[in-house]
C-alpha cells in the first residue's frame, strides 16, 4: 500500500505504541499536521512553545519508561526545542523528536526557516538523522525509537523535509533494528560479578551508591533485594530517587552537595563503593582527589564511557543493572548468612550515630513565615497515601523536595539534574499528566523557575492536565542567592525576583485556580482544597526569603566537610542584622 | 603521550563532523586525522592522531565507541604498527639551488613530481621525523607551499599469525 511520508510516520508511530504528540505547527509540518488532524489513534498535544513540548515528553517518558514524543517545526521550532533535547541528553531520557525541515531541493540555501537541525542538535542528541528520501522514513522512524530507548536512553532527532512528508512510498515497517555499530552490553562480565560478590562478602564497611540507570532499567526489586540481603545502606543521587523506597530503614536518603550527612559520612568513610548505574557526577564526587578515600569501587554501567571516566573504579562491569544485579543476588543468596551481619554491626552503629548527630532539620515557629521544608513535609504527608508523581523546577525547592519527598517508587521523579533547566518541573509534569491522566501529579516550583514555562498553563488549562503547581515563593532566585550569601559577601547581583506577577491572577487569567497560603496554620487546608480540584491548580506559598538549604558541601570541596548551617554572620544579617538593604527587605516583610 | 588511533565508520554524510565534534566538545587533541574509503565502500577508515594520558586516551577509545557510526576503534600503541604520511612541498628554485634541491630529494628517496623553471613539486613519504628532516632541509631555498596528509598506520601482523601463514603458504 502507497502512503504519504506523514501517513507513514503516523503508522510508525502507532506501531511504536505511541499515544501521544506534543507538538506546535509550522509550514514545513503542515502535511503531517494535517494527516495527525484526521485520525484518532495518536493524540496531538498542542504547546504553548517547543521547548514545553520537549520537556512534557521527557515528563512524559520519565513516567512511563517509554520514548516520549515531540513534534516541532524548522528554524525557530527547532531551536527552541534544543534545551529540551539537551536537558533529555544530560539525563539520558528517552526522547523521539520530529523536526520539519526545508524540502530537500532548498536544504543549504538560507531558505526561509532553514536551519541546520542535524549541526544544531549533534552535541545534544544520541543520534540524529535527515530523512531525505520518503522510501527510508519508515525504517529511520524505527532506528530512532530503537536507539532512543536501548543502551542508555537518549534523546534521538528525525528532521524530515516537508517534500518527504508530501511524497508517496509502500509502507513497510521493519520488523527488527540492526545496526553494526551499536551493540549495547546488556549482561555483565561473569568474572567481574563474581569478583564483586566477593568484594561485597569481605566489605566491613560497604555502601550502595545508586542512580538514575536503576530507574532505567527497571531494578528497583532487585536492588531492594540486594540491600536487605546484604543489609547495606543505600545512597541514591538525585536522579535515583524513588528508585529505593525513601522511607525504608537501609535508605540514607540523596547523597552529594545537598544530601543527607549521613549519605555523605557513610560514602567518605566507607571500604567499598558500589556504585549502580550512577556517573560519578560532581555533585556527588566532591573534591575527586579526596573522594571515597578508604574504598574499593564496584561500578556497573550500561554506558563504558561513564566507568572510569571521573574516578578511579576496582571493578568495572559493563552490562544492565537488572541482569547483573540477578546475576549478582544469585551468587550472594548461595553465600550470604548471619555473619555478615554480625560483621557490619559496628557500621551500622556508626551510621546511626551520623543520623542521630545530625538529621534534616529547620525551625518553624507557629506564627512565624512560612519554611519551605514545612511545605514539602507537609504535601508529602498530605499525598504519599495517593502515589503521586512529583515533578521539581531548579534551585533550593528541588533540593528540598528531594530531601523531605520520601518517593516509595521509581518513575514517580522528574527532575532536572544534568543540565539543571529551570522551566522544566511543570512541562515534565504535564507529559506525566497526558500518560497518567487519573493520577496525582504535582510540581513543587520555585518562583523564578515557574516564569520559564508559565505560558504552558493554557496548554494544561485547555488540553486538561490538572497538574498541582505548588510554587516556594521566596522572592528570590534562591538557589543564586544562597551562594551570595555563602560565597559573595550577601551582594545579591541580580537575584531578587521582587514579588511579582501575583501567581493567584496569573491562575486565575489562564483558567486556572490560584490559591494563596498566606499563613503556616492555613497550610494544610489550602493543600487539601487543591489536592482535591480537578483543574490545574497554582498554590502560592510565600516563603521565608532567606531560608538556606544545608547540609551543603561547596562546590569542589570534601564530602565529609559539610555546611550544616547558616554561619554566625549570616544568622545576624537574617535577625535583621547591618546589611539588609531597604530592597531586600520589602521582600521580607511582603512575602 | 602520542596515540595513532585507527577508526572504522560508515561511509555516510556527517559522520566526520560527528567524529571531530567529539573530540572539540570534549576537549581532546587532534595532531591529525585522514579518512577516505576502504575495500568496502560502505566504510570509511580513520587514522587519528592524538595525545593524552593513559585515562584521556581510554575516554577517546570508548567515546569514539559509543558513537553509532563508528564499527571499530583500535588504539594501534596497544599493538606493533606501521604508520606513513605523504607531504608535498613546492619549493623555490633558482639555478644554484636546483642541483641542491636535487640532490635532498635523492638523500630522502623523494621524488620530483612536477617542475617549472623556478619551482620544484616534490613528494616525499615516511615517519614524521623524515618530514620534519627534508622541510628542515629545503627550508633555505625557500617553501612556497607544503601541505601533509597527517599520518596513516595499520597494525602489523602478530608475529605468531604470519609464521603460521609462512608455513602454510611453504606447504602448498
Ligand atoms: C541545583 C542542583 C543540585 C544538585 N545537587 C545534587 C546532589 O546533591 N546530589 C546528587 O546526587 N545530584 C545532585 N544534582 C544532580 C547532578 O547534577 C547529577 O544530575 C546527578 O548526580 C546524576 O545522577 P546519576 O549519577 O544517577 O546519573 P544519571 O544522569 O541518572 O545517569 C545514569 C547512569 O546510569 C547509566 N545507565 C543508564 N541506563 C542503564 C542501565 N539500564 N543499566 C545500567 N546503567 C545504566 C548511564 O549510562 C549513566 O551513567 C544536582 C542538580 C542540580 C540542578
Ligand atoms: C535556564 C536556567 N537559567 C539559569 C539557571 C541558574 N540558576 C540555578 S538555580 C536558579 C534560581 C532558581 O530560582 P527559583 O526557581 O525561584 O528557585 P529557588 O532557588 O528560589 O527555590 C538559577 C537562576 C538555571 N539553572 N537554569
Ligand atoms: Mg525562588
Amino acid at each position: 500500500m502507497k502512503l504519504t511520508g506523514a501517513e507513514i510516520f503516523i503508522e510508525c508511530l502507532k506501531r511504536e505504541g505511541v499515544k501521544t504528540v506534543f507538538a506546535l505547527p509550522g509550514g514545513v509540518v503542515l502535511k503531517i499536521f494535517d494527516t495527525l488532524h484526521q485520525q484518532k489513534d495518536v493524540e496531538v498535544i498542542l504547546t504553548r512553545h517547543e521547548q514545553g513540548a520537549g520537556h512534557m515528553a521527557e515528563g512524559y517518558a520519565k513516567a512511563t519508561g517509554k520514548a516520549g514524543v515531540c513534534l516541532v517545526t524548522s528554524g525557530p521550532g527547532m531551536t527552541n526545542v534544543i534545551t529540551a533535547l539537551a536537558d533529555a541528553y544530560m539525563d539520558s531520557v528517552p526522547v523521539v523528536c520530529f523536526s520539519g525541515q526545508v524540502p530537500t531541493n532548498l536544504i543549504g540555501n538560507d531558505a526561509f526557516q532553514e536551519a541546520d537541525n542535524i549541526g544544531l542538535s549533534r552535541p545534544c542528541t544520541k543520534y540524529n538523522f535527515l530523512v531525505k528520501d520518503v522510501n527510508d522514513l519508515a525504517a529511520t522512524i524505527k532506528e530512532a525509537f530503537y536507539i532512543a530507548t536501548t543502551g542508555r536512553p537518549g534523546p534521538v532527532l528525525v528532521d524530515i523535509p516537508k517534500d518527504v512528508s508530501q511524497n508517496v512510498a509502500e509502507f513497510v515497517y521493519p520488523k527488527s533494528v540492526s545496526i553494526r555499530g551499536y551493540n549495547p552490553t546488556v549482561d555483565g562480565n561473569k568474572w567481574q560479578i563474581k569478583q564483586a560478590a566477593e568484594a561485597i562478602m569481605k566489605a566491613k564497611k560497604p555502601i550502595l551508591y545508586v542512580g538514575g540507570g536503576v530507574v532505567f532499567s527497571g531494578a528497583s526489586q532487585e536492588l531492594l533485594e540486594l540491600a536487605e540481603m546484604t543489609q547495606i545502606p543505600v545512597d541514591m543521587t538525585l536522579m535515583g530517587l524513588g528508585v529505593f523506597p525513601g522511607e525504608h530503614p537501609l535508605s540514607l536518603g540523596m547523597l552529594g552537595m545537598h544530601g543527607t550527612y549521613e549519605a555523605n559520612m557513610a560514602m567518605h568513610y566507607s571500604d567499598l563503593v558500589i556504585a549502580i548505574g550512577a556517573r560519578f557526577d560532581d555533585r556527588v564526587t566532591g573534591k575527586v582527589s579526596e573522594f571515597c578515600p578508604h574504598a574499593k569501587v564496584i561500578h556497573v554501567d550500561i554506558d563504558p564511557t561513564s566507568i572510569r571516566k571521573n574516578i578511579h573504579v576496582d571493578i568495572p562491569i559493563v552490562g544492565d543493572c537488572k541482569t547483573v544485579l540477578r546475576e549478582l543476588n544469585q551468587i550472594l543468596r548461595a553465600t550470604v548468612n548471619g555473619e555478615q551481619k554480625d560483621l557490619r554491626k559496628p557500621w551500622w552503629d556508626q551510621i546511626r550515630e551520623w543520623q542521630r548527630a545530625h538529621p534534616l532539620t529547620y525551625n518553624q515557629d507557629n506564627d512565624g513565615p512560612i519554611k519551605p521544608q514545612q511545605v514539602v513535609k507537609r504535601l508529602y504527608e498530605l499525598t504519599k497515601d495517593r502515589d503521586p508523581i512529583v515533578a521539581t523546577d531548579v534551585g533550593q525547592h528541588q533540593m528540598w523536595a528531594a530531601q523531605y519527598f520520601k518517593l516509595a517508587r521509581p518513575n514517580r521523579w522528574l527532575t532536572s539534574g544534568g543540565l539543571g533547566t529551570m522551566g522544566f518541573g511543570f512541562p515534565a509534569a504535564m507529559g506525566a499528566q497526558a500518560a497518567f491522566r487519573d493520577r496525582l501529579v504535582l510540581c513543587i516550583a520555585g518562583d523564578g523557575s515557574i516564569q520559564m514555562n508559565m505560558q504552558e498553563m493554557a496548554t494544561a488549562v485547555i488540553s486538561k492536565l490538572p497538574v498541582k503547581i505548588i510554587i516556594l515563593n521566596n522572592g528570590f532566585h534562591g538557589m543564586v542567592r544562597q551562594w551570595q550569601d555563602l560565597f559573595y559577601n550577601g551582594r545579591y547581583a541580580s537575584s531578587n525576583l521582587g514579588t511579582t506577577p501575583d501567581f493567584v491572577k496569573l491562575a486565575d487569567a489562564y483558567g486556572a485556580v490560584g490559591l494563596r497560603v498566606k499563613k503556616v496554620g492555613d497550610l494544610d487546608a489550602i493543600l487539601k482544597e487543591a489536592l482535591a480540584t480537578d483543574k490545574p491548580v497554582i498554590v502560592d506559598v510565600p516563603t521565608y526569603p532567606y531560608e538556606n538549604c544545608y547540609p551543603m558541601i561547596p562546590a569542589g570541596g570534601c564530602n565529609h566537610e559539610m555546611i550544616l548551617e547558616d554561619p554566625p554572620e549570616l544568622k545576624m544579617k537574617q535577625s535583621g542584622g547591618a546589611k539588609v538593604t531597604p530592597e531586600d527587605k520589602d521582600t521580607v516583610l511582603t512575602a | 603521550m602520542e596515540h595513532i588511533i585507527s577508526v572504522t565508520v560508515e561511509n555516510k554524510f556527517g559522520v566526520l563532523s560527528r567524529v571531530a565534534g567529539l573530540f572539540s566538545g570534549r576537549g581532546f587533541n587532534i595532531e591529525s586525522l585522514s579518512v577516505a574509503p576502504t575495500l568496502d565502500p560502505s566504510m570509511s577508515q580513520m587514522t587519528i592522531v592524538t595525545s593524552g594520558d593513559e585515562r584521556i586516551i581510554e575516554q577517546i577509545v570508548k567515546q569514539l565507541n559509543k558513537l553509532i557510526d563508528v564499527i571499530k576503534v583500535v588504539d594501534l600503541n596497544e599493538t606493533e604498527f606501521v604508520s606513513r604520511e605523504t607531504a608535498i612541498i613546492k619549493v623555490h628554485t633558482k639555478d644554484v639551488d636546483r642541483a641542491e634541491a636535487l640532490r635532498i630529494v635523492d638523500i630522502f628517496r623523494a621524488n620530483v613530481i612536477d617542475s617549472t623553471p623556478t619551482t620544484y613539486t616534490i613528494e616525499v613519504s615516511g615517519d614524521p621525523k623524515k618530514i620534519e628532516a627534508i622541510i628542515n632541509l629545503l627550508q633555505p631555498l625557500g617553501i612556497k607551499e607544503l601541505v601533509r596528509t597527517g599520518r596513516v598506520a595499520v597494525a602489523r601482523e602478530p608475529v605468531r599469525q604470519a609464521a603460521v601463514q609462512a608455513k602454510k603458504i611453504a606447504r602448498e
